[in-house]
């Protein structure tokens, strides 16, 4: 199983590193997401400062949807979905190796936001343990429910509005959660995370173990 | 041979053998439809007229007997849809009844939590002096309102019986577990700023009594049938649309043929 979920996150990550489309487009769309949340809460950094974590994590759950979509879009040209089924892989593994080439797209672009909040917001970046360990479970996270929805979504002729509508509301504890670990990093009291962290490994552990059993299914009815 | 389109919709009279949907208050269903609204009916003349206001909310203490019952309504509602998704994703059990409960439940569900949202909000402007505050029910509700919007949107993409059903059913349950998750994050969030806020159960025990506990009472009752009334009519109206579209083709192409017959 692992060793399937290697190939297929390798073969995702290879096509990603040749048509660039994750470097040339979901990384803009973050930046321009970061600016955006700076227009519209002005240039006051005393506001912007205390809602960095925020912003961060909504900017990460926006292009989540951007790299999920992108990941099911190239299994839908050429039947390659037809070939994935073929090729006789673990379903479980396909779906870890999906999962993991979205997550490990996502916290590359998760240190360029960070690097973006701390400039644009003037965010002090305090506490990097949690900060690193909270972008990790809650990328998981986040990667195990998009994936899934994916496949849900993928193949579909309503998918691009069906993705977000299913993908937000479920994803809302990793935000808050998220953001709120964030937050106590930020401020200095790391220590006062713990059970922020707890509740996205929970989420990531819980998700991921769903997406394992169910995705060979899913992957099938398409 | 005639080229002219094949009518989607046949009305001979002859070959019509979709059963026609009954009214809604007749039978054993109609009787239970009868109940329930004479239920609701009594709920709301004791609720507005025969109770008497309270010592600190005065008559904004009304809203009791009919927004706890339609939030309850609507978590059983969600509760008897991830109930029969999980049924119908158990092999054994996997008959397309589930798929249709769930579908009429979730629906149903989704109607009573905006209408507990619009009731809550109502009360909450005199009450807290503000239309929405979040709170950790509150937030919980609304986020649950969304999930299971999303659900039903999964459930209209139109596709293969087993699939789409299969399909549903995961999405259900993907809900489903999320819901703790979900309440237990916000409470936390929450809990960490302030006190929760004025919906507390023990302290609202403290002043039902009487007349005001046998009407919230009847609420509940009430509007618990009158879950189970209109969930089994959008069950009912689920099966026929099911027939319309399996029959329905059946009944184009026979005639059709008989067209081609009287040639």
């Amino acid at each position: 199983m692992l060793r399937d979920a290697a190939l297929v996150a390798g073969k995702d990550l290879r096509i990603e590193m040749r048509s660039r489309v994750a470097l040339n487009q979901v990384g803009p769309f973050a930046i321009a997401v970061l600016l955006l949340f700076g227009l519209a809460l002005g240039p006051d950094r005393a506001v912007l400062a205390p809602a960095s974590a925020g912003l961060f994590w909504v900017a990460v759950l926006l292009s989540t949807i951007l790299a999920v979509q992108r990941s099911y879009a190239i299994e839908s040209a050429d039947a390659a979905r037809d070939g994935l089924r073929l090729s006789g892989l673990d379903p479980a593994g396909i779906f870890l190796g999906k999962a993991g080439a979205i997550a490990a797209q996502l916290l590359v672009l998760e240190a360029g936001l960070t690097v973006g909040v701390a400039l644009l917001y003037g965010a002090h970046l305090n506490g990097a343990l949690v900060l690193i360990a909270s972008c990790a479970a809650g990328t998981l996270g986040l990667a195990a429910v998009g994936t899934l929805y994916g496949v849900v979504a993928s193949g579909l002729r309503t998918r691009e509005t069906l993705l977000p509508l299913l993908f937000l509301p479920v994803v809302a504890p990793v935000l808050l959660a998220a953001t709120k670990a964030w937050n106590e990093a930020l401020a200095g009291t790391p220590g006062r995370a713990g059970s922020w962290l707890e509740i996205l490994a929970v989420f990531a552990v819980l998700y991921m173990s769903i997406g394992t059993v169910a995705f060979g299914s899913l992957l099938e009815d398409g | 041979m005639s080229a002219g389109p094949v009518s989607s919709r046949p009305v001979s009279a002859q070959t019509r053998a979709l059963p026609l949907p009954r009214p809604p208050l007749s039978g054993a269903l109609g009787a239970l439809g009868f109940l329930a609204l004479a239920g609701v009916v009594a709920t709301a003349w004791l609720g507005l007229f025969v109770t008497p206001p309270d010592e600190f909310m005065g008559n904004l203490v009304r809203l009791l007997y009919v927004h706890p019952p339609m939030a309850w309504v609507a978590f059983l509602a969600f509760g008897v849809a991830s109930l029969a998704s999980l049924l119908y994703l158990w092999p054994r059990t996997r008959t397309e009844h589930f798929d249709r409960l769930a579908g009429a439940s979730a629906e149903v569900g989704v109607v009573f939590t905006g209408l507990t949202l619009v009731s809550g909000s109502i009360w909450g402007r005199p009450t807290w002096g503000a239309w929405w505050v979040w709170d950790p029910l509150l937030t919980t509700t609304a986020l649950l309102f969304v999930l299971y919007l999303g659900y039903l949107a999964l459930r209209r993409v139109p596709g293969d019986f087993e699939v789409r059903a299969r399909r549903s059913a995961i999405g259900a349950l993907i809900a489903f577990v999320d819901v703790p998750i979900v309440y237990f994050s916000v409470v936390w969030w929450r809990s960490l700023h302030q006190a929760p806020t004025v919906l507390n159960p023990t302290t609202r025990k403290t002043y039902v009594h009487g007349s005001m506990a046998w009407t919230l009472l009847l609420g509940f009752v009430s509007f618990t049938l009158l879950y189970a009334w209109l969930t089994a009519h959008r069950y009912r109206l689920a099966k026929l649309q099911d027939l319309e579209d399996t029959e329905g083709l059946d009944l184009a192409l026979r005639e059709r043929r008989a067209e081609g017959d009287a040639r």
